[in-house]
């Protein structure tokens, strides 16, 4: 960047975060580099105009979720998030690590609960976890696999370090935006794609359908597979049919299911169809009313029996929520030790369970410099975060904390990283998050490669959910082979087809031998002789 | 297919087909109202809110016949309502139709708001029937002829017939002479086709069985009632090829033949009745179908056991 000319970069500047795309003295890192010179060459409006035109493909596609009953075009930054290829080395097996734990620990929950016999963790913090199903136990999947699809949000610090924030194994949602972000970004930016080498994200939905044919009950060749959706008004309904789209499956309601002699069939056109997997995008409360909620019409009476039965498999599968309980996520370190005998790969953020006497005392102490949460939240609700906090709002959480200890951690305030964001005032430093996907099919756990990047777009705002007001990134993982081999050109350019001669393509033969003649003939009025005018 | 996303499709089909149909009618209305010197205004918008069975209050100014049939999106009746309802049942049905289709629809509804009834009307009208061309031609290009395909052009010639129907109630209005047969081939976009075939200059008689009857013109009401019947045997498949079960078949083959073997100036002399009876077998159509194929078989509600 010169110094005269004002670029998009002109006074972009890190605040005490780690930003991913320039240090502190200004210096663009490695992964952003070709981004910035891209960048670097527009002028300002340049950058508005392509942001626009994004936004307005989004539209036109439908790519919306639901804000308080309104359909509004999901956000999209302009500018990329870049992951170096040696980064990715750390967070695809650390991911991949991380499921393998939570898989170990739900079949074990679920089972003869070795964990708790052994003295790692309380059986009153399982028993008393929200999302402990005694009704899932006994249901045991086709393939051991719970988590079929898995959400592991990740923060980077202060000092650049990829730390697991929060494990999603219930349902987590996200992936369509990866996708058509993907498909978003590749047009407007098309040539720093190939040059690049970002690695391709669209197999995502060929996986899932695999992961979920291998899931189905007994050996059926080719299993009847659905997306059951909660329906229309669902803020994620976009992603729901995209899915069952992408998959080439049906997408179903509660409605369209029955359940006859312990089998899930579908209401079709031509009768009932035997139904095999269900990927359901339907919270667990719901999802029969013979087993938990009663007033619940999402679902499908009889889900849960035809699964203890084993004539149908439900991924992700019943009861997970109690590995996303944030008290278990404190033992998610020494599970990792204890299941797999390994050493965690992504360390968690420092956590003081508020159950423990003297924890609690501490946190009391310093609850404006820390962040307190829910243990059962989801979507940023109920988050304190003490240093942006009133008096009565931190007075409000102490009495909360001291009513109910087991329903709340704290953590240390992180300076999520940022990444240059356009906003209103030019490019600026907004704070990050990322969700890596991971599809488990039974013998190997696949990581995404890239993931949700969601960005706050309020300046300094710590939250990035989509609803509390944040937006997303296109997430671009470097380092894909396939891209690398085609970016070098063949060394002889001439394209050959094997001796293959082009067959011509035919027209109306008025319109290549005469129509030139006619026209001159018609025109003059008077006959030519064919040949004297060409 | 799912019994929910078939019934989406009919919907799609009858709506597309329906906002295309009424803006050609409010087309001619308009236009009659220009030419015609001794018109009743008032009387002429009633009738035509009444053949579109719309509740008012007389007298009705042009205005609020535009704003009930073109305009206001809160009125069902309403070109824009319509299109705001093809998209949502797209959305429904977001996975089995194609990306173009959906693509097309979104973008009919979210320019809808551009257009107000201050705009020249006409223009809006033209660009109705492009958005409806739009979409049948991206159905036509991008959909395999399965049931997906079928629902929907069952759908669109079960409206197609009714609205043709209603087309020519507009002949008998109160208060006004009535749009002339010219006038009604061309709204059908069928007067060149009329020309071609019938080599002779519009009399009533020709007019009225080119538009009722015949059976290549895709807006002919008989075509489109074949096209619903063919499209039915269809969807039912080989099962059952010895008599017709079918009830909607009946009603829709009734119909049609009702017009195809009966003098056409029989059927000039009292045209309301007999497009009412058109009308009416569309419907009990509709409700057969919706009867037989969307209908879950039962609905189960599940109540807990009270202590």
């Amino acid at each position: 960047m010169t110094a005269d000319q004002h670029t998009p970069w002109t006074g972009y500047q890190p605040v005490q975060a780690w930003d991913e795309a320039v240090n502190l003295e200004g210096k663009v890192r490695d992964p952003y580099r070709r981004v910035y010179t891209e960048i670097d060459r527009m002028s300002g409006d340049d950058l508005y105009s392509r942001a626009e035109a994004l936004a307005s493909t989004y539209l036109a596609q439908g790519v919306t979720f639901d804000h308080a009953g309104e359909e509004r075009p999901f956000p999209l930054d302009i500018v990329p998030r870049v992951v170096g290829a040696e980064e990715w080395e750390i967070i695809s097996p650390g991911v991949a690590q991380r499921v393998r734990t939570l898989e170990a620990f739900l079949a074990d929950v679920y089972g003869s609960q070795h964990c708790v016999n052994d003295g790692l963790v309380p059986r009153r913090l399982i028993a008393t976890s929200q999302y402990f199903y005694r009704s899932a136990a006994g249901i045991d999947p086709a393939n051991g696999v719970r988590a079929h699809v898995s959400g592991i949000d990740l923060v980077r610090d202060q000092h650049g370090i990829w730390r697991v924030l929060e494990d999603n194994v219930r349902v987590p949602s996200g992936v369509s935006y990866v996708l058509s972000n993907r498909r978003a970004m590749s047009q407007m930016f098309p040539d720093m794609f190939g040059a690049m080498g970002v690695r391709p994200v669209l197999e995502y939905s060929q996986r899932l359908r695999a992961a979920l044919a291998r899931c189905a009950p007994g050996d059926i060749d080719d299993p009847t597979i659905v997306v059951l959706t909660p329906g229309v008004f669902n803020s994620a309904y976009y992603e729901h049919s995209l899915l069952a789209r992408t998959m080439g499956v049906e997408l179903v309601e509660g409605r369209d299911l029955e359940t006859h002699n312990g089998r899930v069939y579908m209401r079709t056109t031509a009768g009932r169809r035997r139904v095999d997997v269900i990927y359901r995008r339907v919270d667990d409360d719901y999802l029969d009313p013979v087993v938990f909620r009663p007033d619940s019409t999402l679902g499908a009476p009889g889900l849960v029996h035809a699964a203890r039965l084993g004539n149908v498999t439900i991924a992700n599968a019943i009861g997970n929520g109690v590995a996303d309980d944030k008290l278990i996520y404190t033992y998610m370190p020494d599970l990792t030790r204890y299941y797999l005998g390994e050493d965690p790969i992504l360390p968690n953020v420092d956590t003081w369970r508020l159950e423990e006497t003297e924890a609690r005392e501490e946190v009391m102490d310093r609850l404006d410099e820390l962040v307190v949460k829910p243990v059962d939240g989801a979507g940023g609700k109920g988050v304190i975060i003490g240093p942006k906090a009133s008096r009565s709002e931190l007075d409000q959480a102490r009495a909360q904390i001291l009513a109910d200890p087991r329903g709340w951690i704290a953590q240390p305030v992180i300076q999520l990283s940022t990444v240059p964001t356009l906003t209103d005032d030019g490019l600026e430093p907004r704070h990050v998050d990322l969700r890596p996907f991971a599809i488990n099919d039974g013998d190997d756990v696949w990581v995404l490669p890239g993931g949700l990047t969601r960005v706050a777009l309020a300046r300094g705002q710590l939250i990035v959910n989509s609803s509390q007001g944040g937006g997303s990134k296109d997430t671009w993982v470097l380092g894909g082979e396939r891209q690398r081999g085609s970016a070098t050109p063949p060394p002889e350019s001439r394209v050959e087809l094997g001796g293959i001669s082009a067959v011509p393509q035919a027209a109306h033969p008025d319109d290549i031998e005469h129509g030139q003649q006619q026209q001159q003939q018609q025109q003059q009025g008077e006959p030519k002789r064919r040949g004297t005018s060409c | 297919m799912l019994s929910r996303i078939a019934e989406s499709l009919f919907w799609i089909g009858r709506y597309v087909e329906r906002a295309d149909n009424t803006a050609r009618l409010l087309d001619v209305h308009l236009n009659v109202l220009l030419e015609d010197p001794w018109v009743d205004e008032p009387s002429a918008n009633g009738s035509l809110l009444s053949v579109m069975n719309c509740e008012f209050e007389s007298p009705v100014s042009r205005r609020d016949v535009l704003q009930k049939l073109a305009f206001d999106p809160e009125q069902s009746s309403s070109i824009a309502w319509t299109l705001g309802a093809a998209r949502e049942n797209a959305r429904r049905a977001r996975e089995v139709i194609s990306t173009e289709v959906w693509e097309s629809l979104n973008m009919t509804r979210n320019q809808l708001p551009r257009w107000t009834a201050a705009a020249r009307p006409h223009e809006y009208f033209v660009w109705v029937r492009e958005r409806a061309a739009v979409v049948w031609g991206l159905h036509s290009a991008t959909t395999s002829r399965d049931d997906a395909w079928h629902f929907m052009e069952l759908g669109r010639s079960l409206e197609r017939a009714d609205m043709i129907a209603r087309l020519l109630m507009t002949r008998h209005f109160e208060g006004t002479t009535g749009p002339n047969w010219t006038t009604l081939l061309r709204s059908c976009s069928a007067h060149e086709a009329y020309l071609r075939t019938v080599r002779a200059l519009v009399t009533e008689e020709r007019a009225a069985e080119f538009l009722l009857v015949d059976r290549l013109f895709p807006r002919s009401i008989a075509y489109n009632l074949q096209k619903a019947e063919d499209t039915l045997g269809l969807i039912e498949g080989a099962s059952n090829s010895r008599a017709l079960s079918d009830r909607a078949r009946l009603a829709l083959g009734r119909a049609r033949t009702n017009l195809e073997y009966r003098d056409v100036r029989d059927v000039l002399a009292d045209l309301p009745g007999q497009m009412r009876e058109v009308q009416g077998a569309c419907a009990a159509a509709s409700d057969l179908i919706r009867d037989r194929y969307f209908l879950p078989a039962s609905t189960v509600l599940w109540s807990q056991e009270a202590l």
